[in-house]
Parts: C-alpha cells; structure tokens; sequence
C-alpha cells in the first residue's frame, strides 16, 4: 500500500479550514480591508478547544452528542469523495445515497440538538435549515443521477474518474446544469449568501448560525471545523466536475484539486460580496430553480 | 455543430423556465429579448452546409426584431404604464416552476411518439420546441397584466418557429419574413391596446376587463 491515499485522506482535515479564511479575505479585499491573517481559523479552534464548555440545565445528552455526531457523520462523508483525481478511501457501489445521508445525518443531529435546548430561537433556525435542505437534497440526489448515468457507474470515485475533456465536449449543456444545481446546493448547504448570511447575528435572520449558540467550547470547536470539512467535501463535488483533469501524477493532480477550491472560496466570497442575502420567502424559489437544473439534466441525459 | 445546436436549445429551456419563475417586469422582458437573440443563433447553426445570404438575413432580421425591437416597444410601453411586477398570477412561481418541469417531462414523453416526416437535426429539438410552444402557452392563461401575455405570446411564437428551423428543409424566405412581419405587426397593435387599457383604467390588469358591462343609466 502507497503513502498517497493516507495522505489524500489527511489533506482535507489539515486543510479545510484554509478555505474559510480563503472566503474571508476574498470579501475583505473586496470591500477594501486587509482581513485577518489567513490561519485565523486555525487560531479560532485552537482556542475553543483549550476553553471549557458550558452546558444549560434543561439540555441532555442530545446536546453534547450534536457536535461530537455531526462531526464523526462529516468525517466519514470526506472518505467517501475523490480528491485531486485519486481514488476515495473508501468506494463502492451507491456511495453517493450514504455521502448524502451523511450529510443528511450532520443535519439531524444538529437540529435535534438546537431543538433541545428549548431555545425559541433556535427553534426557528431549525426549522428552517430542515425546510431549505428538504428543498436541496433532491438537488443534490438528482444533479449526482445524472452525473452517475452519464458515466455509468454509481460509485463517487469511479463517477469522478469518468468525467474527462471528453465526456465536457460530448455532454456540454448536461454537465453546465449540474455544475449549476451543484453551486446553489453548495451555497444554501454550508450557510452561504443568498440563503443565509454567514456573518450575521441577528436572531430573526439566521439560519446556521442560530442553531449552534448554545454551544460553547470544543462543542463549538467540533462545530466549525465538521462546517469546514463540508465545506470541503461539497465543493469537491464541483470542483471534480468543472476541472476534470486527471494527469496520473498524484502531486499534480492534488494541487489542481487544492487550487480548484480555493477558486471556488474566491468565487463564493465575490458572491457574498456583490448581492445581499435574499428575503427566506424568496430562498425556496432558488432551490426549487436548482431542482429544476439538475431534473433537467436528468432528463437531457435518459433520453 | 450539433453541440451549438444543442446549447442553444437547452438555453431556449432555461431561459422558458426562468420567465416561469420570474415576476419582475423589466427582467421579463430581457429574457425574451435574450431568447430572441438564441434562436437567431440557432437558425444560423442549424444548418451550417447550407449557409446562405438568405438564412444570415433572416437571422439578422430575428435578431433586430425579437432581441432589439420588441423589447425596446416593450420597454416604452411598460414606462408609461409604471408598472413594476406581476402581482398575484393565477399560478405562483414556484407552482409555475413545478409545473413547467412537468411540461418538459410530457414534452420529451411526447417527443418520442410524434411520426415525423423527416428526422429533426437533433434530438433535442422536438420536445425543446413542444416545451416552449406549451409554456407560453401556460404563461398566457395563468398571467394576469397584459404585458406578460405579449411577452408569453412571442415565446409561444418562439416555440413554433424553433420547430419549423428544424424540421422543415428550406422554408421559402417569403414565409418566414411574412409570419416576422405578422408577429411583429401583433406585437405593435398589442402595444397599443394595452397603452389605451393603462390610460382608460389606470392599469394593465386583464382579468378585470372581464366585468366590463354596457353602462346603463
């Protein structure tokens, strides 16, 4: 066994935050700031988990569960998806349904452990994470159906492997509209402008955000990195997508990877920086608009 | 050529959808002066063996009229009109959306059934056609303010001609110059129309002109 799948493996834990702090200084160079330094998010962890964690006495142990569940669910979902054009650490065939419903269990557990602390707030935030992710889920479902018919296999790695210059030139339009289902899924998943503002703290806005202020510590800390791992993985889904370039040489091809991301933390902080987060009336109307991407898509490729 | 073609008409989709979803007035009224320009491309790509000065003008004369000119009447109408967005459609935007994908999908089921005389230069372009035909169609029942209806009745148009430019080999010029000529005199008398319905009402609302009755003193 080789050194270069542990070590495809280990990337994404030492790296994920960086994507963080890519996003930050994009929008801080756009409105004109220096930002903070780019291991900020490092720093960040590094103190929440020397702090200790206050816990409310109505809560139980769903509570403590939440994070240290979301994170472990995350965890396994990285193992699951091709970086840099190597094989996953783990594949078989119909990944893709777990690789969701992992993220589909991240959800569960951090909801339930909002709804547990009997905080009215986090009520709402609740609410409506489940309400948006209900939208984008099939989204996400579809845009990767169309991915797996279009190559031919049902497993993440051999999916990822079979998008090439090739498959791009023979199945444009198909390709164009999963890629742009994949970006609003990537943008309401991880909290992202137009449907939730990372940034904000007011309760009546949020969405993310209000679900987690109750944690406190390395709870918090497990919170943000599990954000930033998944981060990771569902822009890997577009990132393997959009540049598909397997050159053999696993060095080459993960900096490709690494670098396709950061492209795409440049391109989500130009998004946050040029629009305004979207009325929640009108959020539904986008994720409906990616269901219809990726349907189409589908139905372009079982033709 | 078949990936231009393809392009184009999955572009036509799209661009169908988005006017499902959309209720602002003026972004109405660029993505049909956007499909315009689409099926100018199309009709030069449709047939790249047999390129003509014909086909260039008539793409060049649909490019002016749906991408330029409708648009810009359009515009002035909406000016004076000062309305901003379609209130309250008989379908919401999202139903709308949901209903529009259920129309692809009988438009691709359809597709396949059709016997037709001789095979479309591609696949897609049937049921892209079908689709467009049917979701102006839809746009013009469940759309309230006249503008939208005139914009939904150019896609409907749109969808008509998009099944002509592949299916039939060399329409005659004449043809295709008179039903430009006749969309765009019915643009321009809608035009009209819906300006004196703003003046004599103070709005563009159809469905109140229903109500209308022979005054009796």
């Amino acid at each position: 066994m080789s050194i270069a799948p542990l070590i495809h493996m280990l990337l994404p834990l030492a790296l994920a935050p960086l994507l963080l702090s890519a996003i930050n200084r994009t929008k801080a160079i756009v409105a004109g700031r220096d930002g903070q330094v780019l291991l900020q998010p490092y720093y960040d962890l590094a103190k929440l988990l020397r702090k200790g964690a206050v816990y409310s006495r109505t809560t139980t142990w769903v509570f403590r569960a939440g994070p240290v569940v979301g994170l472990a669910a995350v965890l396994v979902a990285t193992t699951l998806v091709p970086f840099g054009g190597a094989s996953a650490a783990v594949s078989f065939a119909g990944d893709l349904i777990l690789f969701a419903y992992l993220l589909g269990l991240l959800r569960f557990f951090t909801v339930i452990a909002a709804l547990d602390t009997g905080s009215s707030f986090e009520g709402m935030g609740a609410s409506r994470e489940v309400t948006f992710s209900a939208l984008a889920e099939p989204a996400l479902l579809l845009a990767l159906a169309a991915v797996a018919r279009q190559t031919g296999s049902l497993s993440l790695t051999t999916m990822y492997a079979g998008v090439t210059g090739a498959t791009w030139a023979q199945a444009t339009p198909v390709l164009a509209l999963v890629a742009g289902a994949l970006l609003v899924v990537f943008l309401t998943e991880n909290a992202r402008i137009p449907v939730d503002d990372p940034t904000t703290h007011l309760e009546l806005t949020m969405i993310h955000e209000v679900m987690v202020l109750d944690h406190s510590g390395p709870d918090l800390a497990f919170i943000v990195y599990g954000a930033a791992l998944k981060l990771w993985v569902l822009g890997m889904l577009l990132v393997g997508l959009v540049l598909p370039i397997h050159s053999g040489n696993a060095w080459a091809d993960s900096v490709v990877g690494f670098a396709g991301l950061l492209g795409l933390a440049v391109v989500t902080g130009i998004i946050e920086s040029s629009m305004a987060r979207w009325r929640l009336i009108r959020v539904p109307q986008l994720l409906v608009g990616a269901c219809v991407l990726s349907t189409l898509a589908l139905v372009l490729m079982l033709r | 050529m078949t990936g231009w073609v393809d392009t184009a008409l999955v572009l036509l989709t799209l661009t169908s959808l988005l006017l499902l979803g959309s209720s602002r007035l003026t972004r109405c009224i660029r993505i049909v002066a956007f499909q315009g320009v689409v099926l100018g491309v199309l009709t030069v790509t449709a047939r790249p063996t047999e390129l003509s000065l014909r086909i260039l003008m008539l793409a060049v004369a649909i490019v002016g009229l749906k991408g330029v000119t409708f648009p810009w009447l359009l515009s002035r109408v909406l000016r004076d009109a000062a309305v901003r967005r379609e209130v309250d459609p008989v379908v919401g935007y999202i139903g709308s959306l949901l209903l529009g994908t259920l129309m692809l999908a009988v438009s691709f089921w359809l597709s396949v059934r059709l016997p037709l005389p001789t095979p479309a230069i591609s696949g897609l372009l049937v049921p892209v056609a079908l689709f467009t035909t049917l979701s102006g169609l839809f746009l013009i029942v469940t759309r309230r303010t006249a503008l939208t209806q005139v914009l939904a009745y150019l896609v409907l148009e749109n969808g008509i001609y998009v099944f002509g430019v592949g299916l039939v080999e060399g329409t005659p010029m004449l043809v295709e110059l008179g039903v430009l000529l006749d969309v765009f005199v019915a643009v321009f008398v809608m035009g009209i129309a819906i300006f004196h319905i703003n003046r004599e009402f103070d709005h563009i609302d159809t469905d109140q002109l229903t109500a209308l009755k022979d005054w009796t003193a």
